[in-house]
């Protein structure tokens, strides 16, 4: 399986598109964008993960890493439309309390 | 380099019962020739200069402009024998990271060795098998001299040499935390500070930490952000999962863990894994956990060791032994 990413830029704000499945195979390629977007200053950056349907423990790590990046950089990262099973990740993680996510309605700023 | 001159005599003779014949049993002893010389690091270049000698030796009056062709031939595979020669380094060189690695593995297992404590009342069961070389799961168990055990389940997030590189760091801080100090959540919080500060921002662990007191028959636990285990309550034959709240290891440095209590009582079992068990694949198809549980329950009458092995054997099979993740299961029974 395969992943795509997607980016639609705005000014301060981007959206990321992801299709496919999270591994430590798609991994570098996904962190390599979201850290490029989470490092510019003061951007919103949101994550739509609605054709995600698997991810594993390595995709955690690459949203973790962003978070640190927007605390860095004062910029935003929101997680959107997560399927229950990705969702169940970052709940049992506990990353839920730590990472903005929002399971069901597609949010905007 | 030891290489071999290739003979040839013998080349020659093949080629002319080739060249007369086109029999099929002088090709194939050319496929042997080919092998050998690469096994023997015969170049590409003295292959081809056989060839023209042999040719030569065939034919003593070859015309000059075949004599040419055969010279352009040679000049022509210059830079494939080159590539070759790479090729043959790097495979080398990877045989000696291989040799490293396993070295590594070995020297991992070592230093993260644990042995599975002797409790009267009670039977434990363990099996910790990793995907690749290196495994990124950690188990431990620490009998205190009061008679308490301390038990550690924990999963290195990013696989391979980092995690276990990472995974020893984790074991050695433990060690040194004081022997009083050895409440699930204090614990958790204290490994928390030491993962976030020297840790890899893409890198976190979680882990779940049990206090199992034999003697009181109870358990405290708290867990970070870890997989939930399972409580099988042999009163009523059902299955409860082993929730605890709490973030990850090594994400923020003020973390705080709750700490559950439970008592256990005769007949129930404690089930702790890592997500290698509960993220089983059937081709593209998931395994449900109440399809994990189906399966304890299907062995539970076996001995502690012997459940969790063919728990392990089941799902190894149904992987068509091809583990995706690190597997770790480990299983408490209070005895009858």
């Amino acid at each position: 399986m395969n992943l795509t990413v997607d980016v639609q830029e705005q000014e301060n704000k981007a959206i990321v598109l992801l299709a496919g499945e999270i591994d430590a195979y798609t991994a570098p390629k996904l962190k390599e964008t979201l850290l490029s977007l989470t490092e510019k200053q003061g951007n919103k950056v949101e994550v739509n993960l609605e054709q995600v349907n698997y991810m594993d423990s390595t995709g955690l790590g690459v949203f973790v890493s962003g978070l640190k990046s927007t605390k860095e950089n004062n910029s935003e990262l929101k997680l959107v439309q997560l399927q229950d099973r990705v969702y169940r990740l970052f709940e049992i993680t506990g990353l839920i309390d730590v990472i903005d996510v929002d399971k069901t309605v597609q949010g905007g700023y | 380099m030891d290489a071999l001159k290739l003979d040839l005599s013998h080349y020659r003779q093949l080629l002319k019962q080739y060249i007369d014949t086109q029999d099929e049993s002088a090709l194939y002893e050319a496929e042997q020739i080919s092998k050998r010389s690469i096994q023997h690091n015969i170049s590409l270049e003295e292959i081809i200069n056989t060839h023209i000698n042999a040719l030569e030796g065939i034919y003593p009056d070859l015309p000059e402009n075949i004599q040419h062709s055969m010279s352009f031939l040679l000049e022509v595979m210059i830079s494939y024998g080159l590539a070759l020669q790479e090729f043959q380094d790097l495979r080398e060189s990877q045989l000696e990271i291989k040799s490293e690695i396993s070295v590594a593995a070995r020297m991992q297992n070592t230093l993260l060795s644990t042995v599975k404590p002797e409790v009267e009342g009670f039977d434990i069961g363990v099996v910790s098998v990793p995907a690749n070389q290196m495994n990124g799961d950690y188990h431990h168990f620490i009998h205190h001299t009061d008679g308490t055990v301390g038990i550690t389940v924990a999963d290195v997030i990013g696989k391979g040499i980092p995690a276990a590189l990472c995974m020893s760091m984790i074991k050695y801080a433990m060690e040194s935390f004081p022997s009083e100090h050895k409440n699930p959540s204090e614990i958790l919080e204290s490994l928390n500070r030491v993962v976030e500060r020297n840790v890899d921002p893409s890198m976190f662990i979680t882990m779940f930490y049990a206090l199992f007191n034999p003697a009181a028959s109870t358990i405290s636990y708290s867990s970070a952000g870890h997989e939930p285990g399972f409580y099988y309550h042999a009163a009523d034959d059902t299955f409860e999962e082993i929730r605890a709240k709490g973030v990850v290891l090594g994400v923020t440095d003020t973390a705080q863990y709750r700490q559950y209590e439970r008592e256990i009582h005769v007949g129930d079992m404690i089930i702790l894994l890592t997500d290698g068990v509960t993220e089983c694949r059937q081709g593209d198809r998931f395994i449900e956990s109440e399809e994990v549980l189906e399966v304890i329950k299907s062995f539970s009458h076996l001995p502690a060791q012997e459940l969790v092995e063919s728990v392990y054997r089941h799902f190894e099979k149904l992987q068509d032994f091809h583990l995706r993740d690190d597997f770790t299961l480990i299983i408490i029974k209070k005895d009858v």
